[in-house]
């Protein structure tokens, strides 16, 4: 049987959508997915001066929750996230790595001025997930636009791909020359 | 790109910048590599290739404007793109003139950041581009002179050198193995375009349905199977020589296409909406003769006029027999070269044998001939038993007359002319491929 996956839901983020969310990656990766709150305190992974949480280092703390039996975990947050270098990040995952994070921050059409829209923004929530996971069991980005594993830069991107791996990417998942997870 | 992973180098002496562009390059495919500092990148620069450097500008030990200046005589071609904090983009300006791609500023717009990096590498593959063409130029100019020293030769000499000094169309006849593409890269590399790239099509090659697509490219979901974006060949030969072999042979409706382009420098790549200008220079060949192919209606006479602004005729080599010897001495030459062995002299009568032959196949025959002596011969001079020529010796009749043995030295004779090229040997004999393999296995007939 294949390790679980734990969608640790962090802070106080709890979404109506969780259950849907769970079941939709389940469906996409092949795993068997469990969703539930981690009680982990973000205040010692936020940069005051850019008013943003620190992906990286929330993900050294997020391998430290890793579930039992060489499982995965993927923490879910509404807060911003960003990386040294770059003004903000989706989401982050270490190539070939156990962890990964997502914020839904900028993934809520209300971020760019555009009236609420829910399903909009499971669409999404579910694509980050995935591709998160994807780089985690070593895919690296996909050329093909419709692939789950297509960077993206905007959110626009996202509304282009689908939830799924491309067949080239499933063969790689396959295949097993995306890798296992290691720390 | 070629499906080699591009490799990166990330100097930055913040540790946490280093590790967090890593994972986000390693994410975008790339292979990545870090260094803390100047002399740092520097020491791993030594080991290995890199196809781009992102370089943060304040370091201690070298900063980055102090390793860009060593970089530019140690590796003139790497690509460099700067990170630099906002108070300091007056440095980033100094970078960009040392030659620098472009800069960044810390934090970065992720879409920003991938947008340089590609731009980087898009200018750094037609670089690389350019110079393997014009290594490739001056390999042909060395490896592949037109040897000869007849009239006709000459002749065919001095037209090149008129028409290279031309923009204007060129037809260029000959049976087929006299060197037609040769004279055409001569064309280019004597002409003002010899910097840029001489693309070649062999239209005669190609099936119809890829020929279109071939010579105008397509956009991504022009037909089932583009996946891709894909230049044609219109449009790589921007600057350079368009090469179009077997001229003759194009369809009747790419020639009306053909004449668009032409005409206009512009064209559409399939499925794309956009114009794409193109500055190229023609040059066709052909075995054909053209003058009838628009007399019977195969050819447009308006395309004919477009294409026909200089025609040069390569003589066949029985009419040229005098060049014979210097060709067999460039080839022995050659061939010993690349073989790396002993160089061969001509015996006498194998010499009146090659005098005596009739050459169908032309210079690519007289060469596949001296390969196959140089390759079994075992003196050091090249006898008459060493060549493959079929030479109607003795009264000029073979003694088997029979229909198949006529047959059979036909099928071989033309697999010589044509290299060993089965399906191009088949297109001459008049039959599929099926039947001419059938036919080698029947007659056991050992092809190239
Ligand atoms: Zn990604
Ligand atoms: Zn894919």
């Amino acid at each position: 049987m294949k390790p679980e996956i734990l969608l640790a839901h962090l802070g106080s983020f709890r979404p109506t959508w969780s259950e849907e969310l769970r079941r939709r990656v389940a469906a996409a990766t092949d795993h068997f997915v469990r969703a539930e709150p981690l009680g982990i305190d973000l205040a010692p992974f936020y940069a005051p001066e850019r008013q943003q949480y620190h992906a990286t280092l929330l993900l050294a703390e997020l391998l430290r929750h890793l579930p039992a039996s060489g499982g995965r975990i993927v923490g879910i947050t509404a807060e911003d996230l960003f990386i040294p270098v770059l003004t903000f990040v989706f989401g982050q995952a270490q190539l070939g790595g156990p962890a990964a994070v997502v914020s839904v921050m900028r993934l809520h059409t209300e971020f760019y001025g555009l009236p609420t829209d829910e399903r909009l923004l499971v669409d999404r929530a579910v694509k980050e997930v995935v591709h998160e996971l994807g780089h985690g069991f070593g895919l690296v980005h996909c050329p093909d636009r419709s692939c789950v594993m297509s960077s993206s830069t905007y959110v626009e991107d996202v509304d282009l791909k689908s939830e799924r791996f491309c067949t080239e990417c499933s063969s790689l998942l396959v295949a097993g020359s995306a890798t296992t997870p290691h720390t | 790109m070629s499906h080699r992973k591009p490799r990166i180098m990330i100097v930055d002496d913040e540790r946490s910048v280093r590790e967090s562009l890593r994972e986000w390059f390693l994410e975008d495919g790339f292979e990545v590599v870090t260094a803390e500092d100047g002399l740092d990148a520097l020491k791993k620069l030594d080991s290995d290739p890199f196809d781009l450097l992102v370089v943060d500008l304040k370091m201690p030990r070298m900063d980055g404007i102090s390793l860009q200046r060593r970089l530019r005589e140690t590796h003139p071609d790497l690509t460099i793109i700067i990170l630099t904090a906002f108070a300091s983009v007056e440095t980033a300006v100094e970078a960009l003139k040392l030659g620098a791609f472009d800069y960044v500023t810390k934090p970065v717009d992720p879409d920003e950041l991938s947008h340089t990096v590609r731009r980087a590498l898009e200018r750094k593959q037609l670089t690389d581009e350019n110079a393997r063409l014009r290594d490739k130029v001056t390999q042909l100019a060395t490896a592949a002179p037109i040897v000869g020293s007849s009239r006709g030769m000459e002749r065919v000499m001095e037209l090149v050198g008129t028409v290279a000094e031309t923009d204007a169309s060129v037809v260029i006849r000959g049976e087929s193995g006299t060197g037609k593409e040769l004279i055409a890269r001569a064309i280019h590399g004597a002409s003002p375009r010899r910097f840029f790239p001489i693309v070649a099509v062999n239209c005669g090659a190609i099936p119809e349905t890829l020929l279109e697509s071939e010579l105008f490219g397509h956009e991504k979901g022009a037909f089932t199977g583009a996946h891709y974006r894909r230049k044609g060949k219109l449009e790589l030969a921007n600057g350079g020589t368009l090469f179009l072999d077997e001229i003759g042979e194009i369809p009747a409706k790419m020639q009306v296409d053909l004449l668009r382009v032409l005409e206009s420098h512009r064209f559409n790549r399939l499925g794309g909406a956009q114009e794409i200008e193109s500055d190229f220079r023609l040059v066709c060949a052909t075995n054909r003769d053209l003058e009838a192919l628009v007399k019977e209606g195969r050819f447009r006479e308006d395309l004919y006029y477009r294409i026909h602004v200089f025609s040069i005729e390569i003589p066949p080599l029985r009419e040229r027999r005098e060049d014979i010897p210097l060709l067999v001495e460039h080839f022995v030459e050659k061939l010993s070269r690349s073989m790396g062995k002993p160089s061969k002299q001509l015996s006498e009568e194998s010499e009146e044998l090659l005098q005596a032959y009739d050459w169908p196949g032309n210079v690519r025959e007289l060469e596949n001939a001296i390969e196959r002596a140089m390759v079994i011969g075992t003196t050091d001079s090249i006898r008459p038993q060493d060549l493959p020529l079929q030479v109607e010796q003795e009264g000029g009749t073979p003694r088997d007359r029979s229909l198949e043995s006529l047959e059979s030295e036909h099928i071989a004779r033309v697999l010589r002319e044509e290299s060993g090229n089965v399906s191009q040997a088949a297109r001459v004999l008049g039959i599929d491929r099926g039947t001419l393999y059938n036919k080698i296995k029947k007659y056991g007939i050992r092809s190239g």
